[in-house]
């Protein structure tokens, strides 16, 4: 899974003796199978390049979509991003996602997928660990527009499980979970951290599959106990796995959209608005089209920018471990 | 043969040795409850909308969420059944999310034929723009998209969003499939060679039945996160006959109509098709996901 192509030594080093291999006038070999390519470049080039630059192209215009008329607006709809304090909002909001969808499932991941593995599935036999897994992997099948109405009306203030439950235990005025800007947002929190936790728990148990048992046995005979194990042994032998799960994860949480539509709409006060949602809003709802393309263009530099230093620093984890051993 | 049968046996005394090693102490029941307690909090939204799925308003209001429904109520799934005219869309679902499967992983298979075995060159950076691709946020995408889409006549046609997934998904197939085929053993490629064997022939006979678990898991994946869309059918299908399941309860949701049991009940009806399709390929899918962190 974590076997990347672009960090993966060996494949530099095949290409050049078999590029060298073949006499110089002949055609390289890869050459013929060019043509497997064309049909994916042709796919992405329509369905993706040819998009993507469209729409930085219309971030430069006021545009109310549809029929009306272009009008050319420079780098003015960024100009007026930059005092637009929903979009600062909006990208602060980003951070709560990244605590919600990467940091808590991945570092509860990290310490269900040990114990399943390495204590209840010794103790209580592999039946009861793939049971558990497969119970906190559940949220993760469903489709998140299901989950997100399913929420939606748990934490209804009038009618909604949770709150006439609290009031059946005596509490007068339960909260209004998703209706006050002071509640809302950590209870969308809470809602993917309960969608997000299976994912990091799936990928950490297979990943610990490949871990060597005998390393375990070995700790254990010199007397290591569970917590020695787990900080020696399981986190830095799956490292590759944690870092593609934090980055997945963290593309998947600026991205966030359906469980904000379904659950608040970014609402209220705009305490839940993300920049996908905003720009949704501007696309489709304000009819702002240049402005919701300005909105789309950087988050799509900070996705990639943030992608680009997850990457990075796991090149560099990968190479200190090399030099190390 | 008794060399085989006997074999087995000291590895067998020895892991019980362990097992009985570890079958030791209370404090292993501690540890258990506390992961089955997480189980059961992941579990209690369902448990709660199984309860109340079939559960009339009128129990609802005097009895509350935790009770069992005192008599068997289906007016809620009958009212979500009808108002969606679920049919249509459950078969909206299985025919977007089908088609992109089986188009994704093909189109995958070829773009990781040219990268992982043809290894032409600049791959790296090809699958670095693959990789970006399947990180774009669909934001930046959706609004030309919807404007060509109007431009070729097919707006809020099921057409428009099977293409777009379809390339959306070979993105992050193309760069798993690449990695595989990457490593694919040189020796059956030369002796396939060798034999006359044309590009397109070891493709098939060759590469092809090697890869397909690979391959099968890929369109399971496909499938379900093709199924579990939002954002874009949202977009791109604006009628009732075109839509799928997650727009058609999404689209319920402002409905003042819509009581307790309804929307337990829809939530209830929109998940069992993915439930139903996890548990039949949960096997393949749990060796895919295994076979793919060994790599």
């Amino acid at each position: 899974m974590a076997d990347t192509a672009l960090t993966e030594p060996r494949s530099r080093a095949d290409a050049r003796p078999r590029a060298s291999r073949g006499t110089r006038r002949r055609r390289p070999q890869w050459v013929g199978y060019l043509p497997y390519l064309l049909p994916g470049a042709v796919a992405f080039g329509v369905v993706i390049g040819y998009p993507l630059l469209t729409n930085v192209y219309f971030s430069l215009f006021k545009w109310r979509g549809g029929m009306a008329p272009l009008r050319w607006n420079g780098l003015g709809n960024y100009v007026d991003l930059l005092g637009d304090d929903k979009f600062w909002t909006s990208f602060g909001n980003s951070l709560a996602m990244i605590v919600a969808m990467v940091l808590v499932p991945t570092l509860l991941g990290l310490v269900l997928a040990a114990v399943l593995f390495d204590y209840l599935g010794r103790r209580f036999g592999e039946r009861v660990s793939s049971v558990l897994r497969a119970t906190y992997y559940l949220p993760q099948i469903l489709p998140v527009a299901v989950a997100g109405v399913l929420w939606n009306w748990i934490l209804n203030s009038q009618t909604g499980a949770l709150n006439v439950i609290l009031r059946g235990l005596g509490v007068e005025t339960p909260p209004n979970w998703l209706g006050d800007p002071d509640t809302a947002l950590p209870s969308v929190m809470l809602v993917l951290i309960w969608v997000q936790m299976g994912y990091p728990v799936v990928i950490f148990m297979a990943a610990l599959q490949r871990v060597d048992p005998e390393l375990y046995e070995a700790a254990e005979l010199d007397g290591a106990g569970w917590w020695d194990r787990f900080r020696a042994i399981t986190v830095p032998q799956i490292r590759p796995e944690t870092f593609v799960v934090t980055l997945t994860c963290t593309v998947a949480a600026l991205k966030v959209f359906g469980p904000i539509y379904v659950l608040t709409r970014g609402g209220p006060e705009s305490s839940t608005l993300v920049p996908s949602y905003y720009s949704y809003l501007n696309f489709f709802d304000k009819s702002q089209v240049g402005y919701g393309s300005a909105i789309a263009t950087v988050l799509t530099l900070v996705i990639v920018a943030v992608a680009l230093i997850i990457l990075g620093l796991q090149n560099r984890a990968e190479r200190r471990e090399r030099e190390g051993v | 043969m008794a060399a085989v049968a006997t074999d087995p046996r000291p590895a067998q005394v020895r892991a019980t040795a362990v097992d009985s090693r570890y079958r030791r102490g209370a404090g292993r029941w501690l540890v258990l409850a506390a992961a089955v307690l997480v189980g059961l909090a992941v579990l209690a939204p369902f448990g709660i909308m199984l309860l109340n799925a079939f559960k009339s308003p009128q129990d609802y209001a005097a009895n509350g969420p935790l009770s069992l429904p005192s008599s068997l109520y289906l007016d809620g799934v009958v009212a979500f059944w009808e108002r969606t005219d679920f049919p249509v869309k459950l078969w909206n679902s299985v025919f977007i999310s089908a088609l992109v499967a089986v188009g994704g992983a093909l189109l995958s298979l070829l773009n990781a034929y040219a990268i992982g075995i043809g290894r032409v060159k600049g791959r790296l950076w090809i699958i670095a723009l693959f990789l970006l691709a399947n990180m774009l946020p669909q934001e930046a995408l959706i609004y030309p998209l919807f404007t060509m889409a109007q431009s070729v006549g097919l707006s809020n046609s099921q057409w428009s969003v099977i293409i777009i997934f379809t390339v959306i998904q070979s993105a992050f197939g193309t760069y798993l499939l690449s990695s595989v085929l990457g490593t694919f053993p040189p020796a059956l490629l030369e002796a396939a060679a060798l034999d006359g064997a044309s590009r397109w022939r070891i493709l098939w006979q060759v590469v092809f039945p090697i890869v397909r678990p690979t391959l099968s898991v890929l369109m399971i994946f496909f499938f379900i996160w093709t199924w579990n869309e939002f954002f874009i059918p949202l977009v791109m299908l604006t009628s009732n006959d075109t839509q799928t399941i997650p727009i058609a309860l999404a689209s319920l949701q402002g409905d003042r109509m819509m009581d307790a049991p309804t929307i337990n009940a829809g939530s209830l009806v929109s998940l069992v098709p993915a439930v139903i399709f996890f548990l039949i390929f949960q096997r393949t899918l749990t060796r895919g996901v295994t076979a793919g962190a060994v790599k």
